[in-house]
């Protein structure tokens, strides 16, 4: 288990390298730091002298090892935008952007479930077909189209929820860092639309997904013979053939939790939210390049420690893999 | 007087879309407390589906479309399936072909011995553990207490075999149903298992269905034998008598075949020529009139009813009787 998990980890730190050189050469090549901190109103001849100062004239891989060193140490650049370190900022817009994700994520995690065991046992009833045939459906939707028919029918025609911005929030830590819309009923009811437009991407997959797995599982000799054995029907699906339809599940969940983070670029413009998503699309309108890369850098590492921490937690649930990397 | 068992004109069909398929047709057994009865056949001749049907576990679109089986004087063949739970697994044990494939891979032995018990008895966790380092230990798993917390795939395909007839012993069943136990392992380890099985059920005093295409381990396990082809029992009696004197000429293949005696190098087994025919062309009269050696013209129009020769000796077949 413990060369498993080392093993991951190092994967992981590779993964991470070659984000950062991605990050790196496209910086490398658009990038202009030295506006990043004086602005454009300086003369040629100092620039090229800030220039020389910053090593922006050393070689490409000289250059890659410095950004590395800085990043590892928390230094991604200045925003030229908001004059201030870009991880600042994305740290400042981060916990926005967590919070439409953890809850997209549970919605998925509390609907698919159910729904999907549900579909593999009852295949034929009609509330099954009803739900496979949606989840068709689903797909097909882009998630603009799901929020803006979200918006219109909950927000403008029934004016049951709020369609914009985070609401109410509070202070978690009393540090100003984490303003947190989980607290407050109005930052509940503001979390609703967008959490509900960001699960529908992934949601029809996931039950799709679960209901496939577990069709397979039912089909094992192993469940046969727990049938043999005399067990209960609960204990069977909800036990034996539920834990081995998870395994699979669980990897899939992890990519899919990072791809999620992409997909708040959309959800947050489209709900105004004051997120990474929403920041990201600022950044490419004022050309904030250093911004753009710290995003990319730090949702790289988002997506790569979800993942590995994921194949963890599926090393030690599943016991093959817990043995044999003993 | 009622025996243990007795399976009175079994029918089974499949419900296809193309129809029903009649997978087991008119078969008739039973089994006393302690008696071992082999079920015999090539691949396809309805042997498991005969063991399923018993504990009434068909896989879909199976299903029981006639005839008894009683157990204890009752029949469980119509039992609803919360009352048959108390006979699945309890009073009636099943044994699959596969160990590789029977545990469930992420639980321990532990927890898939325990929780079998807790599906039958009000028990306690403590207790139940000690039930199943019993069992354990009547089937020689070495230092059973280790053998708890660990996981299928820890085990080899013989160990794991002995670890499922451990479970089949948890509740002291009355039969225990085998279906080929040890046609996955290897063949010194066949033995082995074979007689651990014969060893337990005559000290557990437990009755023993065992279904295998292999004449020659039925002959040194059981005491009587039937024969199944194409769904139909054509031959049945004591093990003795019909391996030193088989009637139907099917089962006297089945024995020529087999590799007994001293082989010269070079000289072939004798194999019954062709092939078991599949459920949807079985052909008219006896189902084994295409591979027989001496049918006559009757054999091809009608079919041979299984008869008593007068020496405990059911035979279906037109030449013989
Ligand atoms: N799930 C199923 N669907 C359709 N036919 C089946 C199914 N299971 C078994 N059969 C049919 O029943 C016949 C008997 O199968 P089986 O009892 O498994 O044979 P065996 O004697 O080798 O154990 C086979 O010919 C097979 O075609
Ligand atoms: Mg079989």
């Amino acid at each position: 288990m413990f060369a498993f998990i080392i093993r991951r980890i190092a994967q992981a730190i590779f993964v991470m390298l070659v984000i950062s050189l991605i990050g790196f050469a496209i910086k490398n090549k658009i990038g202009d730091p030295v506006r990043d901190m004086v602005g454009e109103r300086v003369t040629p001849q100092e620039r090229a002298k800030i220039r020389q100062k910053l090593g922006l004239n050393d070689p490409f891989i000289t250059q890659y090892i410095r950004f590395v060193d800085h990043a590892v140490h928390g230094d991604l650049g200045l925003s030229f935008f908001y004059k201030k370190p870009a991880l600042d900022v994305i740290v400042e817009k981060a916990p926005a952007t967590m919070e439409m994700v953890i809850g997209a994520g549970l919605l998925i995690i509390l609907i698919s479930l159910p729904l999907g065991i549900y579909t593999s046992l009852k295949p034929r009833t009609f509330f099954s077909r009803f739900v496979m045939g949606f989840s068709t459906l689903g797909v097909s939707v882009p998630v603009f189209l799901t929020a803006i028919m979200l918006i219109y029918i909950f927000g403008v025609q029934l004016h049951w929820l709020p369609s914009y911005g985070r609401g109410k929030t509070v202070d978690v830590f009393g540090n100003g860092w984490w303003m947190s819309g989980f607290f407050t009923a109005d930052g509940l009811k503001h979390l609703i639309l967008p959490c509900i437009s960001l699960a529908s991407i992934e949601l029809p997959l996931f039950i799709r997904l679960i209901r496939s797995e577990m069709m397979e599982v039912l089909e094992t000799d192993y469940i046969k013979y727990a049938w043999a054995k005399g067990l209960s029907p609960m204990r069977i699906w909800l036990v034996h053939a539920f834990k081995n339809t998870l395994l699979p599940v669980i990897t899939v969940f992890g990519v899919q939790i990072g791809i999620m983070f992409a997909f708040t670029i959309l959800t947050e413009t489209v709900f105004q939210w004051q997120g990474m998503g929403y920041m990201f699309l600022e950044a490419v309108e004022r050309s904030d390049t250093s911004l753009l890369i710290a995003y990319l850098v730090v949702v790289g590492s988002v997506f790569v420690i979800v993942n590995t921490v994921v194949d963890i937690i599926y090393g030690f649930i599943n016991p093959t893999i817990r043995i044999a990397g003993r | 007087m009622s025996h243990l068992l007795e399976v009175k004109d079994l029918e089974v069909k499949f419900a296809l879309r193309s129809g029903d398929l009649t997978a087991i047709n008119g078969v008739s057994f039973t089994l006393d407390k302690g008696e071992k009865l082999g079920l015999v056949g090539e691949s396809g001749a309805g042997k498991s589906v005969t063991g399923f049907a018993i504990i009434n576990l068909l896989s879909k679109p199976g299903f029981i479309s006639g005839g008894k089986i009683l157990f204890n004087g009752e029949d469980i063949s119509s039992m609803n399936d919360s009352k048959m739970r108390n006979i699945r697994g309890d009073r009636i044990s099943m044994i699959f072909q596969d160990p590789m494939m029977t545990l469930n891979p992420v639980f321990t032995i532990g927890t898939q011995m325990i929780e079998t018990l807790k599906a039958h008895r009000q028990i306690s966790k403590a207790h139940a553990k000690e039930i199943a380092l019993e069992k354990l230990k009547k089937v020689y798993i070495p230092s059973p207490e280790k053998r708890l917390s660990q996981y299928s795939h820890e085990f080899s395909g013989g160990m794991r075999q002995r670890i499922i007839i451990a479970i089949s012993l948890l509740t002291d069943p009355a039969i225990i149903i085998a279906d080929e136990p040890t046609t996955a392992l290897d063949v010194t380890i066949q033995a082995e298992i074979m007689d651990l099985l014969r060893e337990l059920c005559d000290s557990e005093q437990m009755g023993l269905i065992l279904i295998t295409h292999d004449l020659a381990v039925v002959s040194e396990v059981t005491e009587k034998i039937a024969v199944m082809y194409a769904g139909r029992i054509i031959e049945s009696g004591a093990t003795n008598d019909i391996v030193n004197d088989p009637r139907h000429p099917y089962t006297a293949g089945l024995i020529r075949a087999l590799p007994g005696g001293v082989l010269k190098p070079g000289e072939k087994l004798h194999q019954i020529p062709g092939m078991m025919p599949t459920l949807t062309d079985i052909p008219l009269g006896c189902a084994f009139n295409p591979r027989c050696l001496i049918k006559n013209g009757i054999c091809e129009s009608e079919l041979p009813e299984l008869l008593d020769n007068g020496h405990k000796r059911m035979i279906a077949c037109h030449m013989r009787n």
